[in-house]
């Protein structure tokens, strides 16, 4: 059985002729595999590979670089919430923020809740350093927020 | 003119009803200079873009009419324009706001600027983080799509364009302008080797142009009202260095840290930090002083309080030690804050998204977040300041030993602290403290 969906295969197939080769959907066909399943599975490389004409180490080693994409030994949860911790950031409170939520949910960066809900991620600079601390939940940013705000950001989402 | 009457050009909508809609761009003026461009020769329009002394404002302040210049002249086959929407510069958040709140005036500079340069495809990398903007930029193109502004034979000049949106993956070294090229092909975002320079070979080995959002903003304006209009502001360039290009026309400085009102505000090139952070960011909070001001991303290092009266334009920061005006995000750091932390936050910012393909970066980075953590374990020597100095001297471009600049972006912040601050790290170390700094046992 195929692991990626047919809608998956159909969308990775609508990127091909917007670049030169076959090779720059990458990137996009990662989102797309991790958006659908929380992480891309060894199986799902290798079917991204077959469609891209590429050997799936080269999918390995893009996706490998980028700390974002999951291996299906460490999938995301339902949500996946980033706290800044850049200069901006810290010099308002990012790192107490973080360490705040770590105990909240009793997990370290990059874990997951044990029934599964959030992910939490450490960050740096989410480039809205207006509004700091600020915070990325899945890809939206949320300005100014308290650890109330983020658990309550989070659970309306998860 | 005093900056008191400044009218903001690239924020001059923002805030408007509908700022984002393509019919309200049109009623406020939008894709005129577009049809204007089109009607020109597209060597005019790089003429006119290089008489206004318009420079890159990702960074590196490369002048952009120059630039386009440099791609072959008698070109057989694509040449690819790369939007770089990669922000990721501590402190940097203009791109942002102009992409939410005024996309048009983005892609409209994206249109010009590729006719001018015969691109027919343009590739905007917008990093993964702006899931706001992408929408709202996918939304814009396709209005563009929809009304003739894109696709085939645009405005029936017979000039054919399209823009793809490509989303990053959460690293910063993807705004340097090859890893940039590298993370779009599919691979690891490692920079090349430069020459060549992507005019010459680029993305998909072939001519290319990297431009910044914010240029790409300032593209249609300086079509609409003329190179001189886009000179009368800033700073002339300097009569006695024949090398300075000048800073010329509006910039966004974004102002975070400790002020009463960060944000995002447009002046005229050239405001002295002081000026900026009293008279536009409601001063430093609290009633505090400033004890050190970065002057555009962290990567430019730090200016001290004595030093706040610099303008930042592209040639003050560099007068008082630091790299340059960068993406003109000013940082303030107040007088109760631990020069140690912020200068371990930095290093620790560089060793996370060092790329690992140059040794003295990766080694160099990695090094100085760990001996900074040490220091701040109350476990530090005075020789750890001369090691971090050691690294900070042997790491980048300038002396030679990296691929990409990432390295001198992470050598000025120590530079810059230890230089400026030495003896608050000596009394640091002396005192045999911990930092009260919470640490997390990261997962990167």
């Amino acid at each position: 059985m195929s692991e990626l969906s047919e809608n998956a295969k159909k969308v990775i197939e609508e990127h091909l002729d917007r670049y030169p080769n076959k090779q720059a959907v990458t990137l996009p066909a990662l989102h797309i595999v991790q958006e659908e399943r929380g992480c891309v599975s060894n199986k799902a490389m290798q079917e991204i590979a077959e469609i891209l004409n590429l050997s799936s180490a080269q999918i390995h080693d893009t996706m490998s670089f980028y700390g974002f994409f999951r291996t299906e030994k460490d999938p995301l949860g339902k949500v996946r919430v980033w706290i800044c911790r850049s200069l901006p950031c810290m010099l308002r409170g990012g790192e107490e923020l973080l360490a705040e939520l770590c105990d909240r949910w009793g997990i370290q960066p990059g874990e997951t809740t044990a029934d599964g809900s959030v992910t939490l991620e450490l960050a740096e600079c989410l480039g809205a350093c207006d509004g700091a601390p600020c915070m990325l939940l899945n890809d939206e940013l949320s300005l100014c927020v308290t650890a109330d705000d983020v658990q309550r950001i989070s659970r309306g989402n998860a | 003119m005093s900056n008191q009457e400044f009218k903001p050009v690239l924020l001059g909508r923002v805030g408007r009803p509908n700022s984002q809609s393509l019919e309200s761009y049109q009623a406020d003026g939008g894709y005129k200079a577009l049809a204007k461009a089109l009607s020109m020769a597209n060597t005019d329009v790089i003429e006119t873009v290089k008489a206004s002394g318009l420079r890159g404002r990702g960074g590196a302040g490369f002048p952009t009419g120059l630039k386009w210049t440099f791609l072959p002249k008698d070109i057989n086959g694509p040449v690819y324009l790369c939007i770089n929407g990669d922000e990721s510069e501590p402190g940097t958040f203009n791109n942002r706001v102009l992409i939410e709140e005024d996309p048009h005036q983005v892609l409209e500079g994206i249109v010009i600027s590729s006719f001018a340069t015969r691109t027919t495809t343009a590739y905007f990398y917008l990093r993964y983080e702006y899931g706001r903007c992408y929408r709202v930029l996918k939304k814009a193109i396709d209005e563009m799509y929809a009304n003739n502004l894109l696709g085939k034979n645009i405005l029936g000049s017979g000039y054919d364009l399209d823009i793809h949106l490509h989303r990053g993956a959460c690293a910063y070294i993807c705004g340097e302008e090859t890893g940039l090229i590298e993370s779009l092909e599919g691979k690891r975002a490692w920079p090349r080797i430069k020459p060549p320079f992507p005019a010459i070979e680029g993305a998909f080995r072939r001519p290319t142009v990297v431009n910044n959002v914010e240029t790409m903003a300032c593209i249609p304006h300086i079509l609409n009202n003329g190179p001189e209009w886009f000179m009368s502001m800033g700073i002339p360039k300097d009569p006695n260095n024949p090398r300075d290009a000048g800073s010329y026309g509006p910039k966004l400085y974004c102002i975070s840290g400790h002020v009463n009102k960060p944000g995002l505000v447009e002046l005229p090139m050239g405001i002295t930090a002081r000026d900026l952070i009293d008279k536009h960011a409601g001063g430093v909070w609290k009633g505090r002083k400033a004890k050190a001001v970065v002057p555009g991303g962290i990567s430019m290092g730090f200016m001290s309080e004595a030093e706040l009266d610099t303008p930042l334009d592209f040639a003050g920061p560099g007068r008082v030690g630091c790299l340059g005006l960068g993406t003109a995000a000013v940082i303030v750091v107040d007088d109760h804050t631990s020069m140690v932390d912020v200068l371990y936050n930095a290093c620790r910012f560089f060793a996370h998204e060092s790329c690992g393909q140059c040794t003295p970066c990766r080694e160099g980075t990695a090094w100085s977040t760990k001996i900074l953590e040490r220091i701040r374990q109350g476990h530090g020597k005075l020789s750890d300041i001369d090691t971090l100095l050691e690294i900070s001297a042997s790491i980048g471009t300038i002396p030679g030993t990296t691929i990409c600049g990432l390295a001198d972006g992470a050598a000025w912040p120590i530079k810059t602290a230890i230089n400026k601050f030495r003896p608050e790290f000596e009394e640091y170390i002396k005192s045999g403290r911990k930092s009260e700094a919470r640490q997390l046992a990261g997962a990167h």
